[in-house]
């Protein structure tokens, strides 16, 4: 120590999470630095592990639904048709149209729920306080439909196997319209406190980039890809559920920043309502449930089935041995994927841009750590 | 319904290019896949990638079958954003056999073979950084191999490391 003085650069090892408010649930991230520049990451991962995988070896293709709702809690309706979608393709059922239809609405309204949870934390990580008291506010009366139309608010369980179990409730149809009329001037009033905020600005602009080589290279996908100008997404490119039906738009950014990527979400929430807009116009008439037995029994087999999550995708890979358990469920999901590519986004970078970016890869980590 | 074999410009250049090494091109729910010798996987993936444009590795990943001789398959899921087309590439291999790594051809797969690692036991030779990434890393065992029970735990570790007698 005696012949250092504190002009010297020493490498600082830095220790964040996994009990950190801004890491978004049991993230570890060893920060290496020299003064406030990152000099490399590594991200501890696994606290959340609870063997998603392994339980679905161990139960039949129904009792398995309800877990994958605790892997991406807060957009666990996604989940849920992503699981459904893949169990279906093994057993080759049609799932009626009346029930793709709310399955779409009831997807795309957990897309903004699932956004709007991030915009709130990611604006709180930032400095900014107000806009989560907001995004709370209209989250709330999304869960609401939730609550009304299966019971629960968070881990819903909302689809089954087939179609759906519950058919919509009496005004379904106008909450819906209601929330999409209610929701929209408030995508514009978040924008009003933040697309050009000074400090906003300032902080997420150029930071964080990922350009859409990087991002093919480290199979990143969702709104960061987009963010960095590919125009993919799966409802477009591999449409399922009936989304080649509606008319909306891949919002693209070219920057690949974290500017960019929060653009990109706002404007998704806007296309979802679009969606949603479409969808509940014309719910037709007929059967909830396709022609699925009691016991669920798909041929020897195997799939993968992919969904765009508010993530990016999510895919199941299911192998089935003929019996009624799943012989192997592999799920692909795209927190775990993104959140590889975290060391590239922030090298280089300050510390204080850490969380971020952390952020702006809106991780869950029980879907990582599954 | 069983596999239908796979029948495209794509499949059979891959069956004339590396002939013996392919053991199946089929196609399953409308869902095409090769099945190939274990230590083709690196050429083959490199050859989708180059001159296929199957730029995306989405997903890497293993299906324990403990009485076949080869016991696991590595499954190789990729896609194309050019073509809007995905592949699955699998090869079986033995237990101990160290298939190659695939992080020269697709940086995602460093991830994911620490994954297949950690869950089955499956090395891959040449990997940057080949450790467990979800369970300790002192943890006896490989959790999704079949004949790891599902109420099954290192109970020297929760011992040591939670101070409790079992966690069950």
């Amino acid at each position: 120590m005696a012949d250092t003085t504190f002009l010297d650069s020493t490498e600082l090892v830095l220790n964040m999470g996994p009990q950190h408010p801004s890491t978004h649930g049991v993230l570890r991230v060893i920060l290496k630095l020299d003064g406030e520049k990152v000099l490399g990451t590594e991200c501890i991962i696994g606290y959340l592990h609870r063997g998603v995988e392994k339980i679905a070896e161990n139960r039949t293709y129904a009792q398995f639904n309800p877990y994958v709702d605790r892997m991406d809690y807060v957009a666990a309706i996604s989940n849920g048709l992503g699981y459904c979608l893949a169990v279906e393709k093994l057993l080759n059922v049609e799932v009626p149209a009346r029930a793709q239809a709310i399955r779409v609405i009831l997807t795309e309204l957990n897309r903004i729920a699932s956004h709007l949870l991030w915009l709130g934390t990611h604006a709180l990580d930032i400095g900014a306080i107000t806009p989560v008291f907001y995004c709370l506010r209209e989250r709330e009366e999304a869960l609401k439909i939730f609550e009304k139309y299966c019971g629960a608010r968070l881990t819903t369980h909302a689809f089954r196997i087939g179609g759906l179990l519950y058919e919509t409730y009496d005004g379904f149809e106008q909450e819906i319209i209601d929330f999409c009329k209610m929701f929209l001037p408030h995508v514009d009033e978040y924008e009003e406190l933040l697309t050009n905020n000074r400090i906003w600005v300032g902080r997420l602009k150029d930071v964080g980039i990922l350009s859409g080589d990087e991002c093919k290279e480290f199979g990143v996908t969702g709104p960061v890809l987009r963010a960095a100008g590919v125009k993919w997404d799966l409802r477009k490119a591999q449409p399922y559920s009936g989304y080649e039906k509606y008319d909306f738009e891949i919002p693209t950014r070219t920057n690949g920043d974290t500017y960019d990527r929060y653009i990109v979400r706002m404007e998704e929430m806007r296309q979802s309502v679009r969606i949603m807009e479409q969808a509940v116009a014309a719910i037709p008439e007929g059967p909830i449930m396709g022609k699925v037995g009691k016991v669920i029994k798909p041929p020897v087999g195997e799939a993968y089935v992919s969904i765009e999550a508010p993530k990016g995708e999510l895919g199941y890979y299911a192998v089935s041995d003929g019996s009624t358990q799943p012989y192997r469920v592999r799920v692909r999901p795209p927190s775990f994927v993104n959140l590889q590519a975290l060391d590239r986004m922030i090298r280089g970078g300050l510390v204080a841009d850490v969380v971020a970016v952390i952020g702006t890869l809106d991780i869950v980590l029980g879907e990582i750590d599954r | 319904m069983a596999a239908t074999p796979w029948e495209s410009d794509l499949a059979s250049e891959i069956r004339e290019r590396f002939g013996e090494g392919i053991s199946a091109t089929s196609t399953y729910l409308g869902q095409n896949f090769i099945v190939a010798r274990p230590d083709l996987a690196i050429p083959i993936l490199e050859f989708l990638k180059l001159d296929c444009d199957f730029d995306y590795l989405v997903d890497l990943t293993a299906v324990d079958w403990p009485k076949r001789a080869e016991r696991f398959d590595i499954v190789y899921i990729l896609y194309s954003f050019s073509r809007n087309e995905r592949v699955r590439l699998k090869i079986q291999i033995a237990d101990g056999y160290k298939p190659e790594t695939a992080v020269g051809v697709h940086l995602t797969a460093n991830w994911l073979e620490r994954e297949v690692y950690d869950m089955f036991g499956v090395e891959f030779a040449g990997h940057p950084d080949m450790r467990r990434i979800l369970m300790p890393d002192e943890w006896e065992g490989f959790p999704l191999r079949k004949d790891y029970g599902i109420l099954q735990q290192d109970q020297r570790w929760v011992r040591e490391n939670l101070g409790i007698e079992s966690g069950q």
